[in-house]
């Protein structure tokens, strides 16, 4: 599904490298975590993936489904099948959450050739996931993020993966700031959505997520690079422990 | 004090082309207006009031040329019930419009006005009124050369809107309209302006809201590039009176609107709101003064501006609060949206408070598109000139939510909406 091969990243402002030949294969229906000490580049690898400006790839390549994505627009690797829950939603001032989520999905589609939702259709499909989510009629309304707790912001990611279905699903640090019930609520709506045309990549911080969510593999990011990668376990030997071992073995 | 020659000449080149309308109530009004206007003379570039917009253009003898767009978007308001008023070229069209009569108001011309009206209170007297302590010439001129306009009386509530649709028509044409609005105690009415109207249109509306009157104004001053407009709104509030107006503008190289409003009655509401898009040769300029002179009145001025390619904003507000006037409440935002460098927004916001019992608050703003708020849109799959889009709709929307009909709202987006998809990238 996703394929990242050598990738190296510089800020495009100032010479600052920050992704030091990152190797990271994710296979269709499979949950790969990435764990690592905060500034270790989880965040700018997903921005890299999801084509941010202000980076610049110096070296390496990154594959969605054999194609390379590195050159694409953003919204180009949406409608491509990638989608990123971001670590800090941006709120949006005047844009409804629900004109933003229908022009999105209705976007997509016809980005690839697909017929466009109807907005009768789109409600209905959007109440019922909204409700999983508990996510109420109220917020639905209300412009995109504006007055959202974090809480609901990150469900309200969810909920936009939930509607855009895409393929490839990079969350990033999505239980940051989550109590038990609604990291349970997110996690829920994350395992609604594994299927084995599916594959996600879950950057977490912490194992307790992981708990949720059963992770097939678990990488450890340190320093630009994937610095150990082994099982569900690893997650455990990193909540037990801490990252210093690993760094210390590392070097 | 005499008027400096270069004034004087202007303003006497300006008089040789136009005739006082003779006869009839608006006579006496008309006289007075030009022996002011000869007193105080056209606006030039060294006045201070048109310090960001030139106003030679619309001083000069003769219109300049505007060519006619034949737009393939079926007119605004135009699938609303409303009763529709044609102006062409400033010229009444008798046949394109409804006639002049509905519940709740009545509905006399400017043009071929008996002796008596009742409109004759208020035609050229809110405008004089309206003079001080700023001089605004072009109303005055209004006031003695108005060819046409409607004597709007609202005794009740009104049956349906009244829609003026103003046509361009003729590449030279110059046209001067001047409306009066007078609101009886507890009556309402809706008024919607649209359309182009001239290669030069000066237009005056004077209003005034009795009582617990209440007025719902809003315009849309649409799409010809070349014409240019003046125009003036004077409004007079009584006690618990609403007064809101909202125009929309798009294209046209040269606008100015004042709106000018006095509340004298305790507990009164003005809303004045704006929202323009400006793409290359487009100057725009809201003028507004609102005067508080009774006590606990709201005022707003929220006005939006979208400028690329150029296109310059101009935004001039001022809140007078006079003395006694407490437990005033005015708001004042102006915020313009620059989707390049060449573009330019010129602000002038201030505030004058002769009474210690106040709330008012104003703030004025110049920025570009949020770049990751554009990320995250895009992020989601929306292409970008379509997440531009989105956002500048988000930009305008305080202004537009100003009116208060939701379905006048989701129109002007829609316009918007589509300005916005001509004008993409
Ligand atoms: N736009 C930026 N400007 C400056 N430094 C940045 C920028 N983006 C990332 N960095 C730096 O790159 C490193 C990795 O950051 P980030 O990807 O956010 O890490 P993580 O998500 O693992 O905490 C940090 O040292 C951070 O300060
Ligand atoms: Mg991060």
């Amino acid at each position: 599904m996703l394929e990242i091969k050598n990738l190296h990243v510089k800020l495009e402002e100032e010479d600052k490298a920050i992704l030091k030949g990152v190797d990271l294969t994710v296979e269709a229906g499979k949950v790969h975590a990435i764990m690592g000490p905060n500034g270790s580049g989880k965040s700018t690898l997903s921005y890299v993936l999801s084509g941010r400006d202000g980076y610049e790839v110096t070296d390496g390549s990154a594959t969605l489904e054999g194609e390379d994505i590195l050159e694409m627009e953003p919204e180009e690797r949406a409608a491509a099948g990638l989608f990123l829950a971001f670590q800090y939603p941006v709120e949006i001032p005047g844009v409804g959450n629900m004109t933003f989520l229908r022009t999105a999905v209705n976007a997509q589609r016809k980005a690839r050739g697909e017929e466009e939702m109807s907005s009768a259709e789109f409600l209905k499909v959007i109440r019922e996931k909204a409700k999983a989510l508990k996510i109420d009629a109220e917020m639905l309304k209300r412009p995109v993020n504006v007055g959202f707790s974090g809480g609901e912001k990150k469900r309200n990611e969810i909920l936009q993966m939930a509607m855009l279905e895409p393929k490839m699903c990079i969350l990033d640090e999505t239980d940051s700031g989550l109590d038990v019930d609604a990291m349970r609520l997110v996690a829920d709506g994350v395992n609604a959505l594994r299927d084995a045309g599916r594959a996600f990549l879950v950057i977490t911080h912490y194992q307790r997520l992981l708990d949720h969510i059963k992770p097939d593999v678990v990488h450890i990011m340190a320093n630009g690079r994937i610095i150990k990668t082994g099982g569900p376990e690893l997650a455990l030997e990193v909540e037990e422990r801490g990252y210093e071992h690993l760094l210390a073995e590392a070097v | 004090m005499a008027l400096p020659q270069a004034k004087q000449d202007t303003t006497e080149a300006r008089l040789s082309r136009l005739s006082l309308p003779e006869g009839g109530w608006p006579e006496a009004a008309r006289r007075d207006a030009l022996t002011r206007l000869r007193a105080m003379g056209l606006p030039n570039a060294r006045d201070e009031y048109w310090k960001y917009t030139r106003p030679d253009t619309l001083t000069a003898p003769e219109a300049p040329q505007a060519a006619v767009l034949h737009a393939d978007e079926t007119p605004i308001f135009g699938a609303r019930d409303t009763l529709t008023v044609v102006f062409v070229d400033g010229e009444f069209d008798a046949k394109a419009s409804d006639d002049l009569a509905m519940s709740g108001v009545t509905i006399d011309r400017l043009a071929g006005a008996p002796d008596i009206h009742w409109a004759k209170d208020i035609y050229g007297k809110l405008e004089t009124a309206g003079q001080i302590p700023v001089a605004r010439p072009l109303a005055t001129l209004n006031t003695a050369f108005a060819t046409d306009g409607l004597l709007i009386h609202v005794t009740g509530k009104a049956e349906k809107p009244i829609h003026f649709v103003y046509r361009h028509g003729s590449e030279t044409s110059d046209a001067i309209l001047h409306h009066v609005v007078r609101v009886d105690a507890g009556a309402e009415v809706t008024i919607l302006e649209s359309g182009p109207a001239a290669a030069r249109f000066n237009k005056c509306m004077e209003v005034d809201i009795a009582d617990g009157g209440a007025l719902h104004h809003v315009r849309t001053q649409g799409r010809d590039h070349q014409r240019r407009a003046a125009t003036h709104l004077f409004a007079r509030l009584g006690t618990e009176s609403t007064f809101k107006t909202f125009t929309l503008t798009v294209n046209g190289v040269l606008t100015r609107n004042e709106v000018i409003v006095d509340l004298t009655g305790d507990d009164a509401v003005a809303h004045v709101a704006g929202a323009c898009l400006g793409d290359g040769d487009f100057h725009h300029d809201d003028t507004v003064f609102i005067t508080h002179d009774a006590v606990n009145c709201e005022s707003r001025q929220v006005f939006k501006k979208v400028l690329r390619n150029g296109a310059v904003g101009v935004f001039q507000g001022k809140i007078l609060v006079k003395p006694g006037a407490q437990k005033t409440d005015g708001y004042q935002i102006s915020q313009s949206l620059l989707l390049d460098d060449d573009s330019q927004f010129l602000a002038k916001p201030e505030l004058e408070i002769y009474a210690d019992d106040v709330a008012c608050s104003h703030g004025s703003t110049s920025g570009g598109i949020d770049d990751d708020s554009l990320f995250y849109l895009r992020a989601r799959g929306i292409p970008r000139g379509e997440a531009e889009d989105l956002m500048t709709i988000a930009f305008i929307a305080e202004a537009v939510q100003e009116v208060e009909d939701v379905s006048l709202q989701e129109e002007i987006v829609e316009r918007v909406s589509a300005w916005l998809a001509r004008h993409r990238r």
